[in-house]
């Protein structure tokens, strides 16, 4: 059976009662997994009674940290000081320069374009190829599209049906997350699934972007995050004295 | 025609009457798919427990993906947040309930 995760349910960090309920929510609709974001400086203690708190509801905490900065530089700052601290960093193109440098880090893991500006959306086949080499993701946010109405729904469908084609064409993976600030946002994964039909992504596709590609990327950072890793392929087995002499 | 009754679960603040909830399904689907769409999908409400919020509904076989992404599409009723989970689907209104009886 597959496990489904949502990769960014961002819970009030400052109301822990409404946190659990969100997450209670999440694990009684089939998650098996969240992914929360984080400020940068959040206390230890606050993740640790989080990581409590998921635990006690039976689900998987993911550490997700979300960045919007407004420079390439500014980014590859942000990416050198947070990537050892969060298991998931998704980074917000608002600028091209921002969204061409995240495309291409290996350290980026989602790509997102929250703008309803068509000038403002640059997902487009360079961006899409430079992804593809990186192995960074495609984030379609649904909250944007839950609470959108009328003109700027249809407006966000098109650039959607515009984005998962390219994405498609370039074998970038998708990755389908709620962004749910309250209960009323969070919704089945086959219901997410569901509602991917209006961007022209077949079922199976859709679903793949709630279990598969999050897994993969959960799995691939956690891994990467393990203090043993080196490199891929490469990992220490033994130090200090454990080294004898062969 | 081969038909679909699906199982619904509504979750509101306050207490929804079958009017209302008849009122926001059409309303979301005419604003996905307009009236061509929803003439497509021979939507029909079964019945409705408000003391449980379980609603069975009828459609197309060909248009369930359009009804199910309408569903999906629900967050408020009568203005205040709402949302309408599926909890299954089946062939018969029978199995429906044996299946997918209110939670």
């Amino acid at each position: 059976m597959k496990k489904f995760y949502d990769l960014h349910l961002p819970v009030p960090l400052s109301d822990f009662g409404l946190a659990k309920k969100m997450l209670r929510k999440a694990a009684a609709l089939g998650y098996a997994g969240v992914g929360i974001p984080f400020p940068f400086n959040v206390p230890s203690e606050t993740v640790s009674k989080l990581r409590q708190l998921c635990t006690d509801v039976g689900i998987d905490l993911i550490t997700r940290v979300n960045l919007a900065p407004k420079s390439s530089n500014e980014l590859l700052f942000q990416l050198r000081r947070h990537r050892r601290r969060f298991e998931i960093i998704s980074v917000a193109c608002w600028h091209k320069p921002v969204a061409r440098q995240a495309a291409k880090d290996r350290r980026v893991d989602l790509i997102t374009f929250p703008s309803l500006d068509f000038k403002e959306r640059f997902f487009d086949s360079a961006e899409a190829e430079l992804a593809a080499n990186a192995l960074a993701l495609l984030e379609i946010d649904m909250f944007r599209l839950l609470s959108a109405t009328s003109f700027e729904r249809i407006r966000l469908l098109s650039y959607l049906r515009r984005e998962v084609a390219i994405a498609r064409k370039f074998s970038v993976p998708v990755v389908t997350s709620s962004n749910a600030t309250d209960e009323f946002f969070i919704r089945r994964p086959r219901d997410f699934a569901a509602f991917a039909y209006l961007f022209d992504m077949q079922l199976d596709a859709a679903l793949e972007t709630l279990s598969d590609n999050p897994l993969a990327i959960v799995t691939r950072n956690r891994m990467k995050l393990q203090p043993n890793y080196v490199a891929p392929g490469l990992r220490v087995v033994r130090r200090g004295k454990d080294c004898g002499e062969s | 025609m081969r038909r679909r009754y699906l199982a619904l679960k509504v979750e509101a603040l306050q207490e929804i009457d079958e009017k209302e909830l008849k009122n926001t399904v059409w309303n979301a689907v005419l604003r996905l798919f307009g009236e061509y769409g929803a003439s497509k999908t021979g939507l029909f409400f079964v019945s409705y427990d408000s003391t449980k919020n379980y609603a069975v509904l009828r459609c197309t076989n060909a248009a369930l993906d359009m009804v199910r992404a309408s569903l999906a599409s629900t967050t408020e009723i009568n203005l205040k947040p709402a949302a309408i989970h599926l909890l299954g689907i089946s062939g018969t209104l029978k199995s429906l309930r044996e299946k997918f009886p209110p939670e």
